[in-house]
């Protein structure tokens, strides 16, 4: 359960020094996971500062209130051990927010002194039997052991350890999707609407698209506003059907079907003509129904952008740094379009990357990034917004994708999955390359030599401040 | 031994809110309990990066796992007006194998690449948690590159868990004093050189200050550590005076060095037009009694004048616009008593304040301008601050970016004034920008629209 550091497959940096960090740690992603579950509060068993950096990336990233505590684990505590600042934090969050669930991450810190957790939930339940019904998940996510996909993971895999339960009957129509860390609220939305245009109830775990897409309260609340219910966890053994999303929900797919007996269909990626058509096929054959003709329209739309974008993707060079998941749709869907590979840079180690096609493959930083793209003449970066200082240095391109993307607006709301989503990537793609062959078979006063991405999103920043965010004082960067 | 350091920066003679406790209240520090389960905030790693990060030619590097960096680095809008070294964010990115083995190794090796790479003045390097636990000694790590590559390799020694932000500001100073302030003679020097203490140059403040200073003949020699360089920050000790600006954080500075080199310090704030004018005066009669030239205080007076005439000129078209409308202020220290006279002075009405991080000093101060109908919270929760604003009994809420949310979800204006923020609100062309912002977001069209109901709501 815990992310163990994966016996390398392919290449890591030599380097002592990781410079720009691609990686974000495990228990980030543990706590992100558990923000798609409704009026839920994700705790770190670590010292106030691990609780902090977390909330200031996400923060950023979504523009959301983010709710996230803290142990707020001293020297002392951690060195005589955590249990009872971590049951003073449970009890604490219980009488102030009343959640209906809490997930702990544990962190760096518990997790080298060796905190038991196994022992502290027993103990915990054992010592205080009046809080029965407060549900509690624990995980362990230490910083110093996988990434951000890891720890998402992680919590994903111990909410259906810990909550589902198997049932002797099924609700007809009901179906599981277990969401991998690379889907965006947006993404989330866009395969409800998909699976629901089938007549299927669709419960994702988790579901960040009612906890993090711009909800409005009616009134102010410390843990989650939305997301999958505990109730709602507890009934997936109940689905005819689970559907898991990207290659980092194997263990919690691997953990439903044996516990529930519910068949599981497991998708690299959906994003896509291929990797769409896959899915829509599948949920023909779960529900017996035929497509919707907005489904069949999106089709030939993508279909339609394909033909229409592919003179502006094909061999343009391009270097890909994102999450192990994201990074392989985001590759494979750049290799259906004919685009060129150069690098793909992953934080992590991960099964996934064998299957990922580029010029080079490896595990590295936004520094790697920067030399592979140099080395290769790359004219477009994708990745994070951590990547524009290094596509600036090379005045190229830079699409943000994954997270933080700090400095564009909405990075919560971008669909690439689904026929939709596809056609979104595609033509935000093609439109980078389009402006700038417009732009260099313009003018007379064009000076710049070829490939130079003139006028594109990497010199939107050429005179930015170093903070980079959103301007009006709004990127809310902020720890307090 | 960093107990002890921590211990002696509890017990500053320099923090007025310090000397007003008792001698067992200081043993404990300043820094309050923490609620496992209810507490906010940075740690003291986070704190120390924020002092010296912004010293813009070191290469920063950071011992630890993953997460104290690769979740933190590219956050914050101090800003260069060259090198851009500190921008880039170094980690060893410690492993389970590095968590086993000790980290001392690769942290040189990392010392080693960065150097290679970056050709910095110093390297600083940043001690975190789990690295503190298995007892990665970085003093002797430093000691031993400094030796090896031939250039100021610095520990920073204040690992998260050890305390807050504050402690942390604090813990950064310390490490300057031991190891780098006084360590190089400056290449000018002259009789009106000034140091400014605890100012990061966010969002290019300084630049704003700086200009008027030249005008009067003020040099500022060195800043720490906005927009600072390596050689500026060891040669600090030259200065004929510093002016520590956030003051609880790094006080500590100015009175070792008053100590250590005999430079007198002031505390002083460029926010608002009576302090920035206030500031530019003391700065100067301090400079003349430590014998610069009496002619700074008549072009100090010139320049004020000047500025203020401008300045109350520009302020007056907001003054109609701004008439009863009502401020939420949640802001720390020294700071919020600096934004109230600021607001005010443009037609502002302040309802409250927080007066978490205030001093006995300045919350006096407040009670005694203000009268007792005013508010101040030492702890105010989220969740009232809510209420507050819903209830429309402010029009608008200043304060850091943690509680935004707290505000825009209750549909009420607000503006960040905290660190983060990416507008320059000082000298008095920063109290304009500051007008600026407020009624440009006062104003937007958005609010009327955005708490209309929607169609389908009774």
């Amino acid at each position: 359960m815990a992310a163990m550091t994966h016996i390398p497959r392919v290449p890591t940096s030599a380097k002592s020094l990781a410079t720009n960090p691609l990686k974000m740690s495990a228990p980030l992603g543990g706590a992100l996971a558990f923000m798609g579950v409704d009026n839920c509060l994700p705790l770190f068993h670590g010292s106030q500062g691990c609780t902090a950096f977390g909330m200031v990336l996400l923060v950023r990233h979504f523009r959301e209130a983010v709710p996230l505590q803290t142990t707020a684990m001293d020297q002392v505590a951690t060195i005589m051990g955590g249990y009872e600042n971590l049951e003073e934090a449970l009890k604490t969050i219980h009488a102030n927010n009343k959640p209906d669930m809490i997930g702990v991450c544990t962190t760096g810190v518990t997790e080298t002194k060796g905190d038991d957790m196994g022992g502290a939930l027993t103990l915990f339940r054992k010592r205080n039997p009046d809080l029965a019904a407060l549900d509690l998940v624990f995980v362990n996510t230490p910083d110093f052991a996988g990434g951000f996909e890891e720890g998402f993971a992680a919590a994903v895999t111990g909410m259906v350890e810990q909550l589902v339960e198997p049932v002797d009957y099924k609700i007809p129509g009901q179906i599981n999707v277990l969401a991998g860390a690379h889907l965006t609220p947006g993404d989330i939305e866009e395969l409800r609407d998909v699976i629901e245009s089938f007549g299927l109830s669709p419960i994702f775990l988790p579901d960040l698209s009612l906890s993090m897409s711009g909800r409005q309260p009616a009134d102010f609340t410390a843990t989650t506003l939305g997301g999958v219910t505990v109730d709602q966890i507890r009934s997936m053994g109940a689905s005819e059907f689970t559907i898991a999303v990207g290659r980092s929900m194997g263990s919690a797919c691997a953990a439903l079907e044996m516990k529930t007996g519910v068949p599981c269909r497991h998708f690299d990626r959906l994003t896509g003509l291929e990797a769409s058509d896959a899915f829509i096929k599948t949920l023909m054959e779960v529900s017996g129904r035929q497509p919707t003709g907005k489904i069949k329209r999106q089709r030939e739309s993508l279909v339609d952008a394909m033909l229409d974008g592919h003179f502006f993707t094909s061999r343009k060079k391009i270097a890909v740094a994102l999450e192990p998941d994201l990074l392989y749709a985001v590759t494979a869907f750049l290799n259906d379009l004919g685009a060129d590979v150069v690098a793909a840079v992953s934080p992590t180690q991960a099964g996934i990357l064998d299957k990922v096609h580029a010029r080079v493959v490896m595990v590295g930083d936004h520094a790697d990034v920067e030399a592979l793209a140099k080395e290769a003449g790359a004219e477009l970066v994708i990745s994070c917004s951590h990547g524009r200082q290094g596509a600036q240095r090379l005045g190229i391109a830079h699409h943000r994708m994954g997270i933080p993307t700090f400095d564009r607006l909405g990075a919560g709301l971008k669909v690439s999955v689904g026929y939709r989503g596809a056609l979104n990537l595609l033509l935000d793609v093609a439109n980078i390359f389009l402006a700038a062959e417009m732009d260099h078979h313009g003018g007379p006063h064009d000076l710049h030599a070829p490939g130079h991405a003139h006028g594109q999103e990497g010199h939107d920043d050429a005179a930015g401040h170093a903070c980079g965010g959103g301007g009006g004082g709004s990127c809310g960067c902020n720890a307090g | 031994m960093l107990q002890d350091k921590v211990q002696e920066v509890f017990n500053e003679p320099g923090c007025a809110k310090n000397q007003t406790k008792t001698e067992k209240e200081r043993k404990k520090g300043c820094t309050k309990a923490l609620k496992p389960g209810a507490a906010a905030g940075g740690c003291a790693y986070d704190g120390a990066m924020i002092a010296l990060q912004p010293i813009v030619d070191v290469a920063h590097v950071v011992h630890g796992p993953i997460a104290c960096l690769g979740n933190s680095w590219d956050n914050r809008g101090c800003r260069s007006s060259g090198v851009e070294t500190y921008r880039i964010g170094f980690t060893t990115d410690m492993s389970e194998l590095d968590v086993i083995n000790g980290g001392e190794k690769k942290l040189y090796r990392a010392i080693k690449e960065a150097v290679t790479a970056h050709n910095p003045p110093a390297v600083f390097v940043y001690q975190t948690c789990v690295p503190a636990m298995i007892g990665d000694d970085i003093d002797a790590v430093c000691k031993h590159a400094t030796q090896k590559l031939g250039l100021p390799v610095i520990p920073i020694n204040a690992p998260g868990f050890v305390g807050s932000k504050n402690l942390g500001n604090k813990l950064a100073g310390e490490a300057l004093l031991d190891h780098v302030i006084g360590t190089m003679e400056p290449e000018v020097s002259t009789d009106a050189d000034v140091c400014v203490i605890g100012e990061y140059n966010l969002a290019g403040e300084l630049w704003q200050v700086k200009p008027l200073l030249e005008e009067i003949g003020i040099r500022l020699s060195s800043c720490i550590s906005g927009d600072a360089r390596y050689r500026e920050v060891a040669s600090a000790h030259r200065a004929r005076l510093n002016m520590v600006v956030c003051s609880q954080a790094l006080v500590n500075v100015g009175r070792k060095m008053e100590e250590r080199w005999g430079i007198p310090y002031f505390e002083g704030s460029f926010y608002g037009v009576t302090d920035m004018s206030d500031t530019l005066r003391t700065m100067a009669r301090m400079l003349v009694e430590r014998g610069a030239s009496s002619a700074l205080i008549d072009r100090t007076e010139g320049v004020i004048a000047r500025e203020e005439s401008k300045v109350w000129r520009r302020l007056e078209p907001y003054k109609a616009r701004f008439q009863g409308k009502r401020v939420l202020l949640f802001t720390g220290g020294v700071k919020s008593w600096s934004m109230v006279n600021a607001l005010e002075n443009a037609g502002l009405t302040i309802i409250g304040t927080s007066t978490k991080k205030s001093t006995k000093e300045d919350k006096d101060k407040i009670k005694k301008a203000k009268g007792d109908d005013f508010h101040t919270w030492e702890n105010l929760r989220p969740k009232e601050m809510y209420r507050m604003l819903r209830d429309a009994e402010a029009d608008i809420m200043l304060s850091g970016g943690r509680s935004q949310f707290v505000s825009l979800k209750a549909k009420v204006p607000w503006l960040d004034i905290n660190q983060e923020r990416h507008h320059a609100y000082a000298g008095y062309d920063g109290i304009v920008a500051l007008c600026e912002e407020i009624d440009k977001t006062l104003s937007s069209p958005i609010w009327r629209q955005v708490r209309a109901p929607a169609p389908w709501a009774a």
